[in-house]
Order: structure tokens, then C-alpha cells, then sequence
């Protein structure tokens, strides 16, 4: 299960770029969420997690 | 202990969201720190952080250690007056490249000469950023900044070769590409009995990616993941595939240099000590 704290979200796109699912976008409002209908895409491999600069995603195993 | 938990442990409650702007190195950096710190299974009291001056220096105010924000340039000092005060503490000392390298330049080859117990963590965007994108002694030449319109025409120090010459007996090296690896960097710096040198190759998305036009800060960290050469394959390079590689602006990461065989500072001055109780 991913889970976004949208308040810390910065939109820089760097979990975007990473995932190598194309699971998730930067939406017009500038925040980080999941492609509509790819969250079963997901393969729970902790890179967004990883990456993120701002503790805004994480991988709920 | 994932990231979440790390952030709920090691940050201090309410400063979340930090003041770095979009896709900057440095939260992955802190978050580093903080993950080090809790892969060594450290008490939070023991630990200490200082930092200088400098968007990257803002990082000891979110950590909850026992922490200081201090000079420019001057986090060493600080750094190592803390652990001659106290030498159980583990010390560590973020410190940008600017902050680190120019004005801090003569503490950091007299921390590093002293060989005191301190792990510092280096962060190098290349650039000024919280002033605006002057360039650093560790911009590449060749680099735009504010300062440089027309491009930098001075090569850049080799900061670890410097440190290590200087006399650290750690030496390291990872970029906010190689996070696992930046982790473990610090951890074994921070278990170092000496001066420990970590330098973190980072992203200013900001002022150095828009002048430079490196572009998003997804693109500066993929730039960071193809001219990064893990230590082992480094050394295995034939001189001249190396200076090929070093000319591609090619780096290598991992721990590149520790001994054992200097004596620590604060363990030298427990002599003195002595000497003076007699
Ligand atoms: S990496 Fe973090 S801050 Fe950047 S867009 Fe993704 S969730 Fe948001
Ligand atoms: S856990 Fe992996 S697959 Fe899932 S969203 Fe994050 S990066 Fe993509
Ligand atoms: S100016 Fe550069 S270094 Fe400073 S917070 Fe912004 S991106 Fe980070």
C-alpha cells in the first residue's frame, strides 16, 4: 500500500521519474498521487520511498 | 525502520514540511543522516550535530539530536569543541560545499590534521544556493553562476583527496542517486574512530540546475547515477580507461580510503591530561 502525505509534497517529480511502474504523476495542483486505476501496478519496490526529498510517499508493506 | 517511522523518530515534531525547495538533495541527505543514525541503533542524546551556514545548514534544526547551527565556515570549530568537551558523543557536521571549502577551508584541513572523531557530512550542490548560485571552490570549471556569467574558469578542488591529505583517516564518497550507499557511508563514518569525510554529491535544482540548464531534478540525479563509478570498479580501471573517465567528469563513490593507524585526538589529549595531573 503506498501512502502520500500530500501536506509535505513538493511536486518535483522525482518518484515520478523513478517508478518503474509509471504508477504515479505530478497532478495539475503541483502534488504527487497515483495514476487513475494504476495503484494495482504497484509493486511495493520502495524506490518513491526512497528517493523522495521530502518523506511525502511511503511503501506500506 | 522505514522512512516514515525515521522521519516521526529522528525529526523534530511540527517542522515538516523543511524550507528546501522543489527536488533538492538536501532532504535526501538529512534523511540519509537520520537512517545512519538509526542503523547504528544510536540514543538520540548521544548523538550531536552542528552545521555552519547555508541552505544544507538549515538540516541540524529539523534533526532531533543535541544540535547547533552556527557560523559560516566555522561548524568544525564548534564540532570539535563539543567533543573535547564531551568526547562519548558521537559529532556529526553538515556542512555545504561553499561553507565547507572556501570559508571553512583552513578548519577543515586542521580538523582533518588533528584526525578528531568527528564524521562530516559534506553537502556539495556546487553552488551557493541559499545566497543565490555564486560559485563554490567545488563548482566545475566550465560551470555557469551569478558570479560567473561568462562560465568558471578555475578547476574545482578534489575535496577527499585534499581531506585525505590533510590527514583524515576516512574517506568517502555517494551521491543523492545512490541512497543505500550514502547510508552506509555515513554509518561507517560515524563508527570511524577519527575524522570521517563524506562527501555527498547533491542537486540544487535552483541555482545551479536552471543557470547550468541540467533541467529537472529527476534528470540531476540520473546525471549523478551515470558518472558515478562504484569504488571497486574504479580501482580495477586501467590508467588510461581512469583518465578517460575522470576527463567524462566521471566519480568514484564508496568508501575510498581508512586506517586505523593514527591516534584520535581527543585519545591523544587524555595523554595531556594526565601529563598535567602528575
Ligand atoms: S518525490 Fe516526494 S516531493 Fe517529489 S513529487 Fe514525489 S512525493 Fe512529491
Ligand atoms: S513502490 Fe515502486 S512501483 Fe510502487 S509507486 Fe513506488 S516506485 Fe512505483
Ligand atoms: S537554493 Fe538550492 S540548495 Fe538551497 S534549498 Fe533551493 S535547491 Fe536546495
Amino acid at each position: 500500500m503506498l501512502k502520500l502525505i500530500s501536506q509535505r509534497c513538493k511536486g518535483c517529480g522525482i518518484c515520478v521519474n523513478f517508478c518503474p511502474k509509471k504508477v504515479l504523476e505530478v497532478t495539475e495542483v503541483g502534488k504527487c498521487a497515483i495514476v487513475e486505476g494504476k495503484a494495482p501496478d504497484c509493486i511495493l519496490c520502495g524506490q518513491c520511498e526512497m528517493r523522495c526529498p521530502d518523506y511525502a510517499i511511503f511503501v506500506e508493506k | 525502520m522505514g522512512m516514515e517511522q525515521i522521519a516521526e523518530k529522528y525529526f523534530r515534531p511540527g517542522r515538516l514540511p523543511h524550507i528546501w525547495c522543489p527536488g533538492c538533495g538536501n532532504g535526501i541527505i538529512t534523511g540519509a543522516i537520520a537512517r545512519a543514525v538509526d542503523q547504528l541503533g544510536l540514543d538520540q542524546n548521544e548523538v550531536a550535530m552542528i552545521s555552519g551556514i547555508g541552505c544544507s545548514s538549515r538540516s541540524s534544526g529539523y534533526l532531533d539530536f543535541n544540535t547547533a547551527n552556527t557560523l559560516h565556515g566555522r561548524a568544525l570549530p564548534i564540532a570539535s569543541g563539543v567533543k573535547m568537551a564531551n568526547p562519548a558523543l558521537k559529532v556529526i557536521v553538515a556542512s555545504g560545499d561553499g561553507d565547507c571549502t572556501a570559508i571553512g577551508g583552513n578548519h577543515l584541513i586542521h580538523a582533518a590534521r588533528r584526525n578528531i572523531d568527528l564524521t562530516l557530512v559534506v553537502y556539495n550542490n556546487s553552488i551557493y544556493g541559499m545566497t543565490g548560485g555564486q560559485y563554490s571552490p567545488m563548482t566545475p570549471k566550465g560551470s555557469k553562476a551569478t558570479t560567473a556569467p561568462y562560465m568558471t574558469i578555475e578547476p574545482s578542488f578534489n575535496l577527499l583527496e585534499l581531506a585525505r591529505a590533510a590527514g583524515a583517516t576516512f574517506v568517502a564518497r555517494a551521491t543523492t542517486y545512490h541512497v543505500p550507499q550514502m547510508v552506509d557511508a555515513i554509518a561507517k563514518g560515524i563508527r570511524h574512530k577519527g575524522f570521517a569525510i563524506v562527501e555527498c554529491v547533491s542537486a540544487c535544482p535552483i541555482n545551479f540546475g536552471r543557470q547550468n540548464k541540467a533541467g529537472a531534478p529527476a534528470k540531476m540525479m540520473e546525471w549523478q547515477r551515470d558518472h558515478a563509478v562504484m569504488v571497486a570498479a574504479w580501482e580495477k580501471m586501467p590508467a588510461e580507461k581512469k583518465a578517460e573517465a575522470q576527463a567524462a567528469g566521471k566519480f568514484p563513490i564508496g568508501v575510498l580510503y581508512e586506517t586505523d593507524a593514527v591516534q584520535e585526538y581527543t585519545e591523544a589529549y587524555d595523554g595531556v591530561i594526565e601529563r598535567a595531573r602528575r
